[in-house]
């Protein structure tokens, strides 16, 4: 049954120093689903990210990622397990020594012995798969950014994972390129088989996009479902959230003294 | 008053600690980098890259140096040594205190100042923009495939600098002292070459490069790696970098000179 979710989170919290920031989270993600944890900023979605990638490690709790309970793995085990996992950075993270080329064959050539024909036939077909061959030799400061973000998408897939993360990788983009991104997270998934984690604050691009959905709140997992059933989940955050209203649960004021009292109006009263 | 004293033993206990544990990371950052520097050797095409940015780009810089530091040393030199009637002894002078002294400490202050704050900066650059991140995500060790080829770069390029360094200055007094100043040329030379030591001086002096090549790249790779990932954090590690390398090697230098030249050799 544990081979029907890809990773399995239970009971997990987590601090930085004695900061909690993750309070007894609990989620499943679906093997060959696209699944999306949205929140606030600053709500703890990207930390969650980095604890399912094995970069943190839970201060309570566990997080079983590909079979692996990520806290016992040594330094080999957590390499070995990141081999079968791909990552999205915000910014896309492309290596700018290196041209659009080898940052997409840079894994290849470290953790695999094919030839360099070989490679350069691999590295042209996942540039094409995210439409960007004819960008094979660019740098990467001579990129957009939608162009360094599926730059960056194709230097995840490049070994085929079988998790591929996205951390936020919606923001910043013009509407064209977030459409693509947008697209090509769908498409990939689904073209490889591969199953995604998307971290996002961006209602409208994902809720169409993905299969299932979290909501974090302040650390804690407070509604999931598909993307039908969150809306109509009646919890006012999400509400708000996913309607952008400007006042709800979030206030639009940050707790404050009264008005008057720091205008001097109530003194002279 | 005792708030105050307080307040004063405290922050001096906290500055020390966080010294000390300071100095604990950078040691079990040597000692790792050291453990995983299998790559910069298997793989010595990374190393030699390092070794054109870090080496070959501060050619012009340590040429340059060398010779106007060689020609400053001619002219002091032939000034006092010309009160003695030991102006031929010129060469001598030159070449001792190139090869001895000021070979490796200019050649390892011009070397932190132009290639240590660029290894800090790259290196901070590459944590603040998320690179190491994904390089770690990707299952490749930063500190094998980015740190340890920077590090032996430097390392094995600032011993050939300072040599550089000392070969031009000696060219550099060469100049001035026989050509401007018409020092004569045989004495010159063959002084030189019956004063200077080959083990006693340029042995001690090639030792000396290495050390200061060793602790200028360790600083510039760990305060890089260890800097905060923000403009500011990136800028004072590259600041701290030519700072505490210039002082280890003035530091160094005073230690190795002590060990090496004292004692009636």
């Amino acid at each position: 049954m544990a081979d029907s979710h890809i990773a399995v989170i239970e009971d997990l919290s987590f601090a930085y120093d004695r900061r909690p920031v993750l309070h007894g989270i609990g989620l499943k993600i679906p093997r060959g689903k696209v699944v999306a944890v949205m929140g606030q900023s600053g709500c703890g979605k990207t930390t969650l990210l980095r604890i399912i990638a094995a970069a943190l490690m839970p201060t309570r709790g566990r997080a079983r990622v590909l079979g692996s309970d990520t806290s016992t793995l040594d330094r080999d085990g957590l390499y070995a397990l990141r081999r079968r996992m791909g990552m999205l950075f915000q910014f896309g993270a492309l290596f700018t020594d290196m041209s659009v080329f080898d940052n997409v064959a840079f894994q290849m050539r470290e953790h695999t012995d094919l030839p360099e024909d070989a490679i350069r036939d691999l590295v042209l077909l996942k540039l094409e798969a995210v439409g960007l061959r004819g960008a094979a030799q660019r740098m990467p400061g001579e990129l957009s950014g939608g162009m360094a973000r599926r730059v960056a998408l194709a230097r995840a897939i490049a070994l085929d994972p079988q998790l591929i993360l996205y951390d936020e990788p919606f923001t910043g983009l013009d509407p064209i390129a977030l459409g693509v991104i947008a697209r090509l997270v769908r498409q990939l998934n689904d073209s490889l088989g591969a199953t995604s984690i998307i971290v996002t604050h961006d209602v409208a691009e994902t809720l169409p996009l993905v299969d299932y959905v979290y909501f974090m709140a302040e650390g804690r997992v407070i509604a999931e479902g598909t993307a039908d059933e969150v809306r109509r989940s009646g919890v006012a955050f999400v509400e708000q959230f996913v309607s952008g209203a400007i006042d709800g649960p979030v206030p639009f004021h940050y707790p404050a003294a009264g008005y008057e009292a720091d205008l001097g109006f109530a003194a002279a009263a | 008053m005792l708030v105050a004293l307080r307040t004063a033993l405290t922050r001096l206990g906290a500055a020390v600690t966080a010294g000390v544990w300071r100095l604990g990371y950078g040691a079990r950052f040597f000692g790792y980098l050291i453990l995983h520097s299998g790559t910069a050797f298997r793989r010595f095409r990374l190393t030699m890259r390092e070794i054109y940015f870090g080496g070959v780009l501060s050619l012009i810089i340590i040429l340059v140096s060398g010779l106007f530091v060689g020609m400053v040393l001619a002219l002091q030199g032939y000034e006092t040594l010309q009160r003695y009637g030991a102006s031929e002894a010129l060469g001598v002078l030159v070449a001792l205190s190139l090869v001895r002294e000021l070979g490796p400490v200019v050649a390892g202050l011009l070397f932190a100042s132009r290639a240590g704050s660029a290894i800090t900066a790259e290196i901070g650059l590459m944590k603040a923009t998320e690179q190491l991140s994904a390089m770690e995500m990707m299952a490749v060790d930063p500190v094998a495939r980015v740190v340890a080829p920077r590090f032996w770069g430097g390392v094995i390029s600032m011993p050939l600098l300072a040599a550089l360094f000392s070969a031009m200055g000696i060219f550099g007094g060469y100049l001035v002292g026989v050509v401007l100043i018409g020092v004569d040329e045989g004495a010159f030379w063959s002084q030189m070459q019956a004063a200077v030591d080959v083990r006693n001086d340029i042995l001690n002096g090639v030792i000396k490069s290495v050390v200061f090549g060793f602790a200028v790249t360790l600083i510039a790779v760990f305060e890089g790696y260890d800097a905060p990932p923000t403009a500011e954090g990136v800028s004072g590690a590259t600041t701290r970098t030519v700072v505490t390398s210039s002082l280890a090697i003035l530091a160094l230098d005073f230690v190795l000179t002590a060990l090496m030249f004292t004692g009636g050799a």
